[in-house]
């Protein structure tokens, strides 16, 4: 019995130290760039891809003819930055190939799904604020939420 | 000669010695110093006889028993990696390829190169990518170590994969190793971390975009991701799941290049040390290198015809 105890209290310590090292490896809180910023007012933008904010926050701002909407500029597949290829009128992602038009929907190489959107919304000045800390997909064979509340801006 | 050690004394000291001639004294001198020469030789011992050396060889290498021999090796931490009788047809190229030995020692190799590293690279992402550039092109000798650890690297990917290979074509898996498989393969396991961790330290294009990749796929990973199955049902968001461990973070940034760096240079390697140091004793547990069919030799062909 005196032996039972003192090996389930060395188990028990052991078992203890190893999710204290787990959680030792998930800070509380994280140095990182905030993922909600303001863009400007929609006056700013010219139908078509603008890439200006590529570099700092890593999103493209489209725009069409009655839609202004923030892509996140990730590849689907595996994560990287794809490019802006101007005179072919694509996204091209130089890891693997993946191709998406203007619009960031996939149409060549091993993407799963179109390229995620943004939440934006105006603030009282007019401004767009974009938040890349909420996504809206459109999972390969599922609804889309491009066209939910939040993931575009009429204009 | 045989002079009283007392009257020898006296000679030197005493007032009688000033009536002899400064020859004489030089004479006797000498010869007294011969004497306790000879004396002392007497006393001198081999090397070998010494305390000193037993207590570090303890057993007199005899070399014409073999048994004696055999003792060399098995009492010295060095040699006794090795067993002191193996089969012959067991470690033949052709059966071994030699290939566990080799990773072994680019392993060595590895270590001893990765520590001279250090000595110059920071794990910070103003200091890294310099620090590579200052290694190759300004350090002494540092394009040479660079270049010895990262081919020593690949290579080591390589020889494990054909020495594993070489394990499944012999049939050495099989009973009673199957224990030393496992562990094998936990060190291939191990191998490719270290070869995937050492990838980003460079903190260059292509270190970057390969580990973006590499801790994307862990997105998926079952239970453990945020993407991958399970996941969001266990409340997992891309700051909580296995890839905000392994990174310190939401993306591959400073904290991730820090992280990538300790467990390349101290954890991995610790782990993989035990592991080998399991791995190398469970071949001799499980009674040394698994054997072909036992071969003739050419010499013992030729001895057999002339008996015939």
């Amino acid at each position: 019995m005196r032996r039972r105890i003192v090996w389930a209290t060395v188990a028990g310590a052991l078992t203890t130290f190893f999710l204290m090292f787990v959680r030792f490896f998930l800070p509380r809180s994280i140095l990182e760039p905030s993922s909600v910023f303001k863009i400007g007012p929609p006056a700013d933008y010219a139908i078509g891809v603008d890439t200006k904010w590529q570099q700092q926050y890593r999103i493209w701002v489209t725009r069409t003819s009655d839609r202004l909407f923030v892509i996140y500029a990730r590849c689907t597949h595996l994560g990287c930055t794809p490019d802006w290829k101007a005179s072919e009128n694509k996204f091209k992602c130089p890891c693997h190939g993946s191709g998406y038009d203007s619009e960031g929907i996939n149409f060549e190489g091993p993407a799963p799904r179109p390229m995620d959107r943004a939440k934006i919304e105006l603030d009282a000045e007019g401004q767009i604020v974009v938040n890349t800390a909420t996504l809206f997909e459109w999972p390969k064979g599922e609804k889309s939420h491009f066209d939910d509340p939040g993931a575009f801006i009429t204009v | 000669m045989d002079k009283d050690p007392k009257e020898t004394k006296q000679l030197t000291t005493g007032e009688e010695g000033n009536e002899k001639s400064l020859v004489e004294r030089v004479k006797e001198g000498t010869s007294a110093l011969k004497e306790r020469a000879i004396d002392e030789a007497k006393d001198y011992k081999d090397p070998q006889e010494t305390q000193l050396w037993k207590s570090i060889f303890r057993v007199s290498h005899d070399r014409s028993d073999p048994r004696n021999r055999s003792l060399a090796i098995l009492s010295n931490v060095f040699l006794h990696l090795h067993p002191a009788k193996i089969n012959r047809d067991a470690v033949r190229y052709p059966f071994t390829w030699g290939m566990g030995g080799i990773t072994f020692y680019l392993f060595i190799v590895l270590t001893f190169t990765g520590v001279l590293l250090m000595f110059y690279y920071h794990p910070t992402k103003v200091d890294a990518f310099r620090d590579i550039l200052y290694l190759e092109h300004d350090v002494p000798f540092g394009k040479l170590l660079r270049n010895m650890h990262r081919w020593a690297a690949h290579l080591m990917v390589i020889t494990t994969w054909l020495h594993m290979f070489r394990v499944v074509l012999t049939g050495s898996y099989k009973r009673p190793r199957e224990f030393n498989w496992c562990v094998g393969v936990v060190l291939l396991v191990l191998t490719l971390l270290l070869s995937f961790t050492g990838y980003l330290l460079p903190d260059d294009q292509l270190g970057f975009w390969a580990v973006t990749v590499g801790t994307n796929m862990a997105r998926a990973t079952p239970m453990l991701g945020h993407e991958g199955p399970f996941g969001a049902q266990l409340g997992l968001t891309a700051y909580n799941d296995v890839r905000f461990g392994l990174l310190g973070g939401s993306i591959v940034d400073s904290n991730a290049l820090l992280r990538s760096y300790i467990w390349h240079c101290i954890g991995i390697p610790l782990v993989a040390s035990i592991f080998m140091a399991v791995h190398f004793w469970r071949i001799r547990k499980d009674g040394g290198i698994s054997g072909p069919a036992p071969i003739m030799l050419e010499s013992e062909m030729k001895a057999l015809k002339k008996k015939q």
